[in-house]
């Protein structure tokens, strides 16, 4: 079977064996981790998009993410509305702000770690505004009323939000899987592998990376939706600190950059180092965070290139 | 708004640039030859600070006087650093190399909250309150020191590489890898080398720093983001370019925090920041690579 | 041999799930007759490790105290039994540390001192009914959201700043009134911004005039600005709302500088109650005066509180003190419900009337979540010591101001 095919099958196992995977984890803290790795993995996959097909490494991505969260909670805590328009208009202040971030670098020519410092300067530049301006909240932050009804985008259970995740994640899976297939993936994977080359064969390159990072800004926004939904609250550095950018980008590169899969088990594994170092550290303050770091460069030192490309290593070897 | 709260400021923005400048000179060294971005950079200046606190409470050293220990001690730090951890997991890959910086930075902040809490620590030396009048400002005296440090350290660093064996070596690797390692040279030793020599002037910052600042595990994390803007503007390995970038971005912050207030003036530095990478992303003393 | 382990690990990682409960659940099911779990649950690493280390300290120290006295005598002498967790200064894992004490079975959780933290850590808990003492978390919308079980036992941002302004009043008219204008200086996070705003509103009303509110970042590099904008302002007093780190160099860049305030009033401040401050920085803090959460220094219970800090070499700051009291109150609840159900001792947290804490608030009275009588109090560094100076009731000695001028 040619890869495109396996692809095509593996999604929707995923996406079951992921709605399934309830029955295995019961309903609280598995869940609940559960829960918020589909949102990092979410954020992954937008991250993903732009550096892993397109090249073009974000550092700051919680810019996205942070302005998908705040335009939901503004949106309901200052004017009243819904938190499902929240969410489309989150998400769409998510690729305008990708959009915008992006005509301003692409046009210049940013690349490489030029366009990494830019972005993560505009994550910056939104912090200390998000800080500074009143309808945010400032620094005291925004707090979404607790008003538990699935109509208002809070559930009583955590499945609910379980679900909710999910596909919200499922939708940011998806919108890859079409990009890789269709023509503007060819032409952002061209335009990652040599961008001269690429514009010889008339790629409009600027439109191609313009696009890639609207799109990534969108889904990045989706998750950053969901967190303000799933926590209620938020403040600027929740939402534009660097934190945020660096889950952005761990998962990915761990799991297998430019891959379909790689941020979500990207997203997974470092939630299980996570866990493993806990327990092996008996949660020692400090001590559990460092193993945790030592264990991420002992994964990079025996998989260069993450674990998707280790399964495909395998599977070579094997055919 | 009045001239004699801008001058004050404006000279308090010199003496604060220098200390950014400092901090980025090893950072653009790091840049400018390994071409990679150290995000470990505020977690070693961490560390480097924790080992002049100690120098100083347990072996009653002055900070200034810990310069020769610190310094050569971080030279080899960094050194092993790079040909013992970095070079061997990061595989040549640059998205790796951030990750294993990425993930140095995370066992560092972590250990040294593990081993030494989290406590606010500060050293009391006699000179800490004293200040020099220049009629128009008053500067404390061990910013004064850190600002004539910062720049004897941007001379040495570049009479380093612009003027001797090693330097030229540095330069070739810099400028074309492959080349270098045909001509005969180690390229990986030469690696070492930069990373070491970065790390050391850390270790001059650190010492010229907690005079007058105070070391928590986090403490890092408040000049990462600087330093990374200083060495942009000056341009990715321009020694000069580090020295008068942290100048300009001192004047900026004190202008921008007297203007638009202190947290909002923050903003400036970034706006900068953007604005260089934008229109003169090599920066204002790049063109040329170190 | 090597690889072949860690392909098997990956694979095993990369399978949903069920291998990260086989990893985790031993570590949940360490169930032990005899004793009744509580949650302590603190920000012990991340930017607020040092506040949530102390924190923990207090809450510790209370439960070694009442398990060394006979443990919860309603319950057969069953001792405290504290599930320690890490929030890492983030509300999303502070969540997802309820849901761990959850399962590990605990009765009630304590903690977990920033309010951004709070918010999302007693919304996790109301999903299991499971009771929530608040220790810090100043935050007034953390007891205003009408969750049943939730308990701030120390006072809100409201109260904090009424008892600050009133007895700020009463200070500076028992001095004759040197103090008329006022300059605020504040962190621009949630404790520091929301306090900025209220002052600003009620300053006036008290006949201050405020002549500038200068908001800062956490961290912030350099006072040097800040002090030359308070030199030029030229105040009668200052008023700063900020963390440790920024009032150390605040105070040492003020003197740097030569500023000289008839008063420094903190409110909140983090250091100005810290004695490690007190004792680093003796000159740059003499006089500073600070109103927080703090003993009192009266109760022999709160000596015996300072005595056992001492002999554990444990800072004696106010997230000590209050983890304290606050695991006190949660003893004596478990003795009137009589029972690990947490249902049962939401109750009698809800009814709760001790006294014997060693905070300045007489008995506990919970009305919607929050301790009515929790009130912050005024202190002072004078000397080597960080003393009581108001209200005249728990003072340990009088107020220094205005400060004097050699």
């Amino acid at each position: 079977m040619n890869p495109d095919r396996i692809k095509l099958i593996a999604v929707p196992v995923v996406l079951a064996a992921l709605a399934a995977a309830p029955l295995a984890l019961g309903t609280g803290y598995w869940l609940g981790l559960a829960t918020t790795t589909l949102m990092f993995a979410c954020l992954a996959q937008a991250w993903n998009l732009l550096g892993g097909y397109g090249g073009q490494f974000s550092y700051g991505h919680a810019l996205f993410f942070g302005t998908g969260a705040y335009v939901t909670a503004v949106l309901q805590v200052r004017l009243g509305l819904d938190p499902w328009t929240g969410l489309i208009a989150g998400t769409i202040a998510g690729g305008a702000i990708g959009a915008f971030c992006g005509a301003l670098s692409f046009r210049y020519g940013l690349k490489g770690s030029y366009f990494a410092l830019v972005t993560l300067a505009f994550a910056e530049v939104f912090r200390i505004l998000a800080t500074s301006v009143p309808f945010t909240g400032g620094g005291a932050g925004i707090l979404i009323p607790l008003k538990v009804s699935p109509a208002n985008f809070q559930f009583a259970d955590k499945a609910g939000f379980y679900y909710a995740m999910l596909i919200l994640f499922a939708v940011s899976l998806i919108v890859t899987l079409a990009v890789e297939r269709s023509r503007f993936g060819a032409y952002l994977v061209a335009v990652r592998e040599n961008e001269a080359a690429a514009a010889a064969l008339g790629i409009d390159i600027f439109r191609v990376k313009l696009g890639a990072i609207t799109l990534s800004g969108a889904l990045a926004a989706l998750s950053g939706v969901f967190y303000a939904q799933f926590f209620l609250y938020l403040d600027p550095h929740i939402a534009y600190g660097s934190g945020v950018s660096v889950e952005a980008l761990l998962a990915p590169i761990i799991g297998g950059i430019g891959t379909l899969f790689g941020p979500l088990i990207g997203a997974i594994v470092m939630r299980a180092l996570g866990e493993v170092a806990n327990v092996w550290t008996d949660g020692a303050p400090g001590l559990n965070l460092a193993l945790f770091g030592l264990l991420l460069i002992i994964v990079l030192r025996f998989l260069p290139d993450g674990i998707v490309g280790l399964i495909g290593r395998l599977g070579r070897r094997h055919a | 708004m009045t001239a004699s709260l801008l001058v004050p400021a404006l000279v308090n923005g010199l003496t604060t640039g220098a200390i950014y400048a400092l901090v980025a000179l090893g950072l653009t060294l790091i840049y400018g030859v390994l071409h990679i971005i150290n995000f470990a950079h505020g977690s070693l200046l961490m560390v480097a600070l924790y080992g002049v606190y100690f120098l100083n409470t347990g072996l009653g050293i002055d900070p200034y006087l810990a310069l020769p220990i610190a310094v050569p001690a971080f030279f080899i730090l960094g050194y092993f650093l790079q040909r013992g951890v970095i070079e061997h997991t990061a595989h040549g890959r640059d998205q790796n190399i951030l990750l294993v910086t990425l993930g140095l930075s995370i066992i560092l902040d972590n250990l040294a909250l593990y081993f030494w809490r989290s406590d606010t620590r500060t050293i009391d030396v006699p000179y800490g309150f004293d200040v020099i009048d220049i009629g128009v400002a008053l500067i404390p005296v061990p910013r004064a020191v850190a600002f004539g440090a910062a720049l004897g350290i941007a001379a040495l660093l570049w009479f380093l590489i612009g003027r001797t064996d090693l330097g030229r070596a540095i330069r070739a690797v810099a400028r074309e890898r492959q080349g270098a390692r045909l001509m005969g040279i180690d390229v990986e030793h030469i690696y070492g080398l930069c990373f070491g020599i970065g790390t050391a002037t850390l270790a001059a910052a650190a010492c010229l720093l907690l005079p007058s600042f105070y070391v928590t595990p986090q403490v890092g994390h408040a000049f990462v983001l600087v330093a990374f803007t200083t060495v942009v503007l000056g341009g990715m390995g321009s020694f000069t370019g580090a020295l008068v970038g942290g100048l300009i971005l001192g004047l900026v912050e004190s202008a921008g925090g007297l203007i638009l207030g202190e947290s909002l003036g923050q903003i400036g530095i970034f706006i900068i920041f953007i604005l260089v990478l934008l229109f003169r992303p090599t920066g204002l003393f790049g063109g040329k690579p170190a | 041999m090597n690889k072949r382990i860690n392909r098997r690990q990956a694979l095993q990682m990369a399978g949903v799930g069920a291998a990260m409960a086989a990893i985790g659940a031993p570590a949940v099911l360490r169930a032990q007759a005899g004793t009744i779990k509580v949650g302590v649950l603190h920000p012990v690493t991340g930017p607020l490790a040092y506040s949530g280390t102390q924190a923990r300290a207090g809450a510790l120290l209370a439960v070694e105290h009442i398990n060394a006295t006979g443990g919860i005598k309603a319950l057969g002498g069953a001792k405290i039994e504290p599930v320690l967790a890490d929030a890492q200064s983030k509300p999303e894992v502070g969540a997802a540390e309820i849901d761990k004490l959850n399962e590990a079975g605990v009765s009630l959780v304590l903690g977990p001192f920033a309010s951004g933290i709070a918010l999302a850590t007693t919304q996790a808990a109301a999903r299991y009914d499971l009771p929530h003492v608040v220790d810090v978390g100043v935050v007034d919308q953390i007891v205003s959201r009408g969750l049943t079980n939730t308990f701030r036992f120390g006072p809100g941002f409201g109260k904090i700043t009424s008892t600050a302004l009133e007895n700020l009043v009463k200070i500076n008219d028992a001095a004759g009134k040197p103090a008329k204008t006022v300059l605020i200086v504040h962190e621009d996070s949630a404790f520091g911004a929301g306090m900025a705003k209220l002052l600003n509103t009620e300053l006036p009303a008290r006949g201050f005039e405020v002549v500038d509110t200068i908001s800062h970042a956490t961290p912030t590099r350099d006072f040097t600005n800040i002090a030359l904008k308070i030199k030029s302002a030229n105040p009668d007093l200052v008023i700063p709302s900020n963390y440790l780190n920024e009032f150390i160099l605040m105070a040492r860049t003020l003197q740097q500088q030569r500023v000289r305030p008839k008063g420094i009033y903190a409110i909140l401040g983090g250091a100005a109650s810290n004695i490690k401050f007190a004792n680093e920085h003796n000159e740059a803090a003499q006089y500073i005066m600070d109103c927080n959460h703090w003993y009192d220094p009266r109760k022999p219970v709160a000596q015996a509180f300072a005595k056992a800090c001492a002999a554990k070499k444990i800072d004696l700051t106010y997230e000590a003190m209050l983890n304290y009291a606050c695991m006190q109150v949660i003893g004596d609840a478990l003795e009137h419900a009589a029972s690990r159900d947490r249902k049962k001792v939401t109750e009698a947290l809800a009814a709760s009337k001790f006294d014997g804490h060693i905070m300045p608030y007489g008995p506990t009275l919970f009305v919607n979540g929050q301790n009515e009588g929790a009130q912050p109090v005024n202190t002072q560094i004078l000397g080597k010591n960080i003393e009581v100076i108001f209200p005249d009731t728990f003072a340990s000695a009088k107020a220094v101001y205005p400060i004097p001028r050699a």
